[in-house]
């Protein structure tokens, strides 16, 4: 996860990366990031909070999202929804999403109930989002 | 003889949960009517995160969001009649006779107030120009969730998305997730109408091309949707000669709009605003006919629940201490480069102390400074970085030592900063 403040390893100290065009994607405002990585400080403009410094951070260096989806149930025109409880890794998207095709929730469930663990792929779990009887 | 409720809200969404639960809360007898088997509106196919971010501080699901309200609604003794459609509703000189219409057959409700918390509905291929069949496989964007998300069903392998509004891009990714090709997300206009972070997350974290300046003009296909053409758009939306090209596909989904839904409303002679197709309302959602409250997407379109929530409480709270009566209102008015704002006058027995505004601009905007006056007396003045029509925005007056009498107009205005 996040490391405050940041620090980069000496290889990493002479190298100037310039991101345009970055999205926020943490609140509906969605500022645009322009992120400059020199000397190995990370600036940030174009954020409308601190929040954007983090996500510019993150999203250079392992990019995070929370995930949302639905697994099936013992009603086979049912579906229940469920998402992670934490961001995970972008990368990991597609491997959950396989390891959710086998998942089948055959007992009551109540909002937020954790439904299957991610262990085998990321740290997390999906917990269901409403209520199921 | 039917019950005798205070107040019925139609439609347990978000607006009708919020409606509801203030109702009761203010000492109304209270009935809440839905037609499907489950509580929660749109949100129970809403699955992904972003809801309640004003209310909570949180990213919830639709459903987690709606869940929240329904068990609140449990704590209360609201009556709920589920799977449950609201046929007709006839005036009354003393209120409003509702019938129903359920699996048990015809029945009558009456109410002294009705908060109509409808919804909205989405526009579809015959409100758009698309030559061609209407083969199955074209569908729109929350039509596309329903399969997906509730009954666990793709409706399609190969699928093109016209429009670039929010639900349409949420179901690109929806649907890349799932194992289906997104093709590509087309829009006439030139700027894309969701916001920049669906751009980001649902389009280019999954590769999704967008194409702007380009629409359907075609489906190919009998039975089974085969192919649609493409062609770009000059800047009048018309299509160009010679830029048409066939693209293989099985599915059409179609994010091209919300209408408000208010075939109720209309059959009581509620009056409609043109521009957000909703009624014409006042601060409590009040519409033209006394004791009829709107809230919710039935009264405009929202982009975010917290908004809706918002909209219903004061709904069911001003129902609930509905009592007839002249009333004298007060005109919100919005200028040039405004598309609309709400409420849409203001009624004057009840002036709070705080007036909440809604608006969207026209136009995409840079720096813009929003002023509200009252007469010469400037009540309000707010920077805002960026305007953008899909984002509605929320302004609240303090309308303490603010003389507003009958007939008075509050008047937005807008101008760039530079
Ligand atoms: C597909 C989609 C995706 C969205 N995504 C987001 C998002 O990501 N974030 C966000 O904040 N907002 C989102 N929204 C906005 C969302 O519409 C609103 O936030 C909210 O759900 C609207 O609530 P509502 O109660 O007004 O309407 P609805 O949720 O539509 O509820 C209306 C209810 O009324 C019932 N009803 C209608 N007519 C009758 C009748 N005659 N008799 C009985 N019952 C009736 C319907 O069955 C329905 O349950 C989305 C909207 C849609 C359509
Ligand atoms: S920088 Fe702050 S205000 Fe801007 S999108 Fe990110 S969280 Fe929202």
């Amino acid at each position: 996860m996040l490391r405050k403040p940041y620090k980069a390893s000496a290889c990493y100290e002479r190298m100037v990366i310039i991101v345009k065009n970055l999205i926020c994607i943490t609140c509906p405002t969605g500022c645009r990031l322009e992120a400059e990585y020199a000397g190995g400080k990370l600036t940030v403009s174009g954020n409308g909070c601190k929040r954007g410094e983090e996500f510019a951070l993150a999203e250079l260096t392992n990019p995070m999202r929370s995930l949302t989806s639905t697994v099936r149930t013992a009603n086979p025109l049912m579906m229940l929804p469920v998402r992670t409880d934490r961001e995970i890794p972008k990368d990991k998207i597609g491997e959950v999403m396989k390891l959710l095709r086998g998942v089948v929730v055959e007992r009551p469930v109540t909002c937020g109930e954790i439904i299957a663990g991610l262990a085998p792929v990321c740290d997390g779990s999906m917990i269901a989002t409403c209520d199921m009887s | 003889m039917s019950i005798q409720f205070d107040v019925a809200v139609i439609g347990g969404g978000p607006a009708g949960l919020a409606a509801a639960i203030a109702a009761n809360g203010a000492g109304a007898k209270t009935v809440l009517i839905e037609r499907e088997a489950r509580l929660g509106g749109i949100l129970k196919q809403c699955v992904h995160d972003g809801f309640g971010l004003v209310r909570y501080g949180e990213r919830l699901a639709g459903p987690e969001y709606a869940q929240r309200y329904i068990n609140e609604l449990k704590e209360t003794d609201v009556q709920v009649s589920l799977l449950t459609f609201v046929d007709k509703i006839k005036n009354l000189p003393d209120g409003y006779d509702l019938t129903l219409v359920s699996a048990g057959g015809l029945r009558h409700i009456r109410a002294r107030a009705i908060v109509l918390a409808t919804g909205c509905r989405e526009r579809t291929a015959r409100q758009i120009a698309i030559h061609g069949q209407r083969p199955a496989g074209v569908l729109t964007a929350g039509t596309a969730q329903y399969y997906t998300n509730i009954l666990g069903q793709l409706p399609g392998r190969r699928c093109v998305v016209l429009g670039s509004g929010d639900i349409g891009m949420i179901m690109a990714r929806r649907l890349t997730l799932e194992g289906a090709e997104v093709l590509g997300v087309y829009e006439a206009k030139s700027i894309p109408s969701g916001l920049p972070r669906n751009i980001a997350q649902c389009l280019l974290d999954f590769g999704i091309p967008l194409h702007l300046c380009k629409t359907v003009t075609r489906c190919f296909g009998h039975a089974r949707l085969e192919a649609v053409e493409i062609a770009g758009v000059d800047e009048n939306m018309r299509p160009i000669a010679g830029t048409e090209e066939r693209l293989e596909c099985d599915a059409l989904i179609l994010s091209v709009g919300l209408i408000p839904e208010n075939e109720l409303a209309e059959t009581l002679g509620v009056r409609l605003d043109p521009v957000t197709n909703g009624p014409v309302c006042d601060q409590n959602g009040q519409t033209n006919v006394p004791g009829v409250f709107s809230c919710g997407n039935a009264s405009h379109v929202n982009d975010l629940v917290d908004y809706v929530s918002e909209s219903g409480a004061a709904a069911g709270r001003a129902a609930a201490s509905y009592v007839p009566g002249e009333r004298l209102y007060a005109e919100l008015r919005a200028g040039e480069g405004f598309l609309y704002a709400m409420p849409q006058r203001v009624e004057l027995s009840r002036v709070p102390e705080e007036l909440t505004l809604y608006f969207r601009s026209r136009d995409e905007r840079g720096k813009t400074r929003v002023s509200v006056k009252l007469g010469e007396k400037l009540l309000l003045q707010k920077r805002f970085n960026q305007l953008r029509p899909p984002e509605m925005e929320r302004v609240t007056l303090d309308l303490c030592g603010a003389a507003i009498g009958e007939g008075g107009v509050i008047l937005l205005e807008m101008e760039e900063i530079v």
